[in-house]
């Protein structure tokens, strides 16, 4: 099932399908290994908009809201 | 190695037209990689090195003697790639087109995050020798690398190492000696010695920015290499949750780490109140009665061993002289108030080492076991959301943090941050409503004199003005606002040698650059009290400070000295009889008017002429609004 990164609930596994945005987003994002195709599990969600802390390749990073909704993921 | 004709230069980073830097060897990586714990170990320069991405933001070089000469290594900011976000990563990419030999430092803990840019940095065709750093944490934590054959796939030297015990580093420099310069003419031609089948080189005509784009169109095919190499070349073992790992948990935790970070506020900011406030009285205990007292601390210092000699001179002089008043200055009831006398051997001696430098040392202890453990990435994640609401995002409470210690580092620690408008924010900030340690040294030494009640305002008011200042340039200052993403590091134990280094590079640089200065604001604070020019400055200033303000004309004074030095300028407030209100006022307003000298230069070398004399604008509109307000409220 394909949804947004700020859908998945904290636990889940998951592979990034997409991001959309501009080429400034993907460059940062995919610097810290957020490609697609790349797995990854949600570890936590913050209260009223704050980031969300995913694992991806054996790494914590927190993602700001609006860039989380970016993302598009399968689980 | 060490201890060699060492010679530090910390650079700005160049901005337009570009400088070129010669460097014999070059330390590149990403961020929190360990690239100036290792720098320091090569050159015998300290510098300042944390656990969070960003530390580094500007490039350091140094030297190390070498196989008979002496070379020069430079210590790069951190890049996540060649193609530069942001200001410390361009500097990066530059940095490279002038090195002979490159040391690519990696964390062996995620080698599959280092290789895209190493794989990017050996199609630079420079000599290059990759350092897997942090080899100890990667054994603990079940990771193993068979360094020989990465070493063998890459075609470039790998070498384990462990960068803040120095195991390894020396065969590691030994390694990169040996390296072949390549003839840069022909390097596009020729290639490097090594194979790295499944990246093109760029096109003979190909430049470097060329390249980038180049890379960026490979990016899948590396990513895709990257996958293979580590599939080869590592295993992992599977290994129990360690403490620290289950602390990591609860730091991100929705409920259980908001509760983390508040406490962690709350025990920092009452540790550095408590060690302070010990290092001066000898007394502890956070509000009211102390717990305990006990004889020691820089004001018995004074009153015992400095006092006597002092009053002596005092009376040899003569308490009419121009010389007293410049020495020891005013008498108060027959003896030397360190705080208020106000001459070079009293308060000029005082201020700087019997109240300033205990709260420094409170502060940047505190500090750095925030930034060596690893916290302060976390604590941005849950400020995150709070600052989106005021135009920024989590990451910037580092600078914030960094400038309630000097708002020097501070300021220039807005680089870490994406956007111009950001960085304009920030610095903005900092340098109108974040009050330096020196400053908020003097603030609880002088107004704690009247109870705790006034130096929360002074704090509480400074908050708030922060909290409007920044509402009201979120809605002006047109840009792009980026989100957050960071790294979040590992939880790592401090250890002594880092946090020693680190107080010690930021207290010997306190005495060094400020000291001279508050001894010189002494001294012309004293020769224009004699030459009466203040007399007519007063009057000039009278219409604010008295009438909207509520100060008395006098004030001028320490608002004037305040450009100089914050710390200089709030004793000037000690003598002049001032009601609460108006202590409070003071304190406030010498808080946010015009940056010290050293702020004042940092801010237009960050922000530029424009963004510059803009960010003053903002102050002194928030200055004189401030007082009025204040002045109206206040009883």
């Amino acid at each position: 099932m394909e949804k947004l990164l700020t859908e998945l609930k904290p636990g889940e596994k998951a592979t990034v399908v997409s991001i959309h945005g501009g080429r400034g987003i993907q460059v940062r994002l995919r610097s810290l290994g957020l490609v697609e195709g790349q797995m990854l599990r949600k570890l936590s969600a913050l209260a009223w908009g704050g980031p969300v802390v995913v694992e991806v390749k054996r790494t914590q990073v927190a993602i700001g809201r609006g860039m989380a909704a970016r993302i598009l993921v399968r689980c | 190695m060490r201890d060699m004709g060492t010679e530090q230069r910390i650079r700005n980073a160049p901005q337009k037209p570009r400088k070129h830097l010669e460097n014999d060897i070059l330390l590149v990586g990403q961020p929190n990689v360990g690239k100036s714990v290792l720098f320091s170990h090569l050159t015998g320069v300290r510098t300042i090195a944390s656990n969070y991405p960003g530390t580094t933001v500007s490039y350091a070089m140094g030297r190390m003697r070498g196989k008979g000469s002496t070379l020069v290594v430079v210590d790069a900011p951190g890049t996540y790639s060649l193609e530069p976000l942001d200001e410390a990563a361009r500097v990066t990419v530059d940095l490279i087109d002038d090195a002979k030999r490159i040391i690519n430092v990696v964390d062996s803990t995620h080698l599959e995050r280092h290789l895209p840019m190493t794989l990017e940095l050996i199609a630079q065709n420079k000599p290059m020798v990759v350092a897997l750093n942090m080899s100890d944490e990667a054994r603990h934590r079940g990771i193993r690398i068979d360094v020989e054959q990465l070493s063998a796939e890459l075609g470039v030297p790998v070498l384990s190492i462990v960068a803040p015990s120095g195991e390894g580093v020396k065969q590691l420099v030994d390694t990169c000696l040996d390296l072949q310069p390549i003839d840069q003419s022909t390097r596009n031609e020729s290639g490097h010695p090594g194979h790295h089948p499944h990246i093109q080189h760029p096109s003979p005509t190909g430049r470097n920015n060329s390249f980038a784009e180049h890379v960026h169109l490979n990016r899948d095919r590396i990513w895709k290499r990257v996958g293979e190499l580590v599939e080869k070349v590592q295993t992992l073992e599977h290994h129990h949750h360690s403490f620290s790992e289950r602390l990591e948990e609860i730091s991100i935790h929705p409920f259980w780490g908001s509760l983390l970070a508040l406490a962690v506020i709350t025990v920092s900011f009452s540790l550095i109140r408590l060690i302070g406030e010990f290092l001066i009285a000898g007394a502890v205990g956070i509000i009211g009665e102390p717990w305990v007292e006990l004889p020691f601390g820089t004001e018995l210092l004074f009153d015992k061993v400095l006092h006597p000699p002092l009053i002596a001179l005092s009376r040899a002089i003569g308490a009419e002289s121009f010389l007293h008043k410049l020495l020891i200055g005013t008498l108060v009831d027959g003896r030397i108030d360190f705080m208020q006398s106000f001459g070079i051997l009293s308060s000029g001696i005082f201020i700087p080492i019997g109240v300033v430098l205990p709260y420094l040392l409170s502060f940047y202890f505190v500090l750095a076991l925030l930034e060596d453990s690893g916290y302060l990435p976390r604590l941005a994640v849950f400020l995150d959301n709070f600052m989106h609401r005021i135009g920024l995002h989590g990451y910037a409470i580092i600078p914030t943090l960094l400038g309630l210690g000097c708002n020097v580092p501070g300021i220039m620690a807005t680089r870490i941050l994406e956007s111009r408008r950001q960085r304009f924010i920030t610095a903005t900030l900092i340098s109108i409503a974040v009050p330096c340690a020196a400053l908020q040294a003097m603030i609880i030494g002088l107004v704690g004199r009247r109870g705790i009640g006034p130096v929360l305002i002074v704090y509480g008011t400074l908050f708030v003005v922060w909290l409007l200042v920044s509402l009201v340039l979120r809605l002006t200052v047109r840009g792009f606002q980026p989100e957050l993403l960071v790294e979040i590091p590992p939880y790592r134990l401090p250890t002594f040698r880092a946090l020693g280094t680190k107080m010690w590079l930021r207290i010997s640089g306190f005495i060094r650059e400020a000291l001279p200065i508050i001894l010189g604001a002494i001294v012309a604070v004293n020769v224009l009290y004699q030459l009466n020019l203040f007399a007519y400055l007063s009057g000039v200033a009278e219409p604010v400070i008295t009438r909207l303000w509520g100060m008395p004309s006098e004030a001028v004074v320490p608002l004037l000295v305040g450009i100089l030095r914050k710390d200089v300028a709030l004793g000037l407030l000690a003598p002049l009889d001032l009601t609460v209100k108006q202590l409070i006022i003071g304190s406030v307003l010498l808080a946010m008017f015009f940056p010290c000298i050293a702020t004042f230069v940092v801010l237009f070398r960050e922000l530029g002429l424009k963004d510059g004399l803009k960010s003053l604008g903002i102050m002194l509109l928030a200055v004189f609004l401030t007082g009025s307000v204040l002045n109206l409220i206040l009883r």
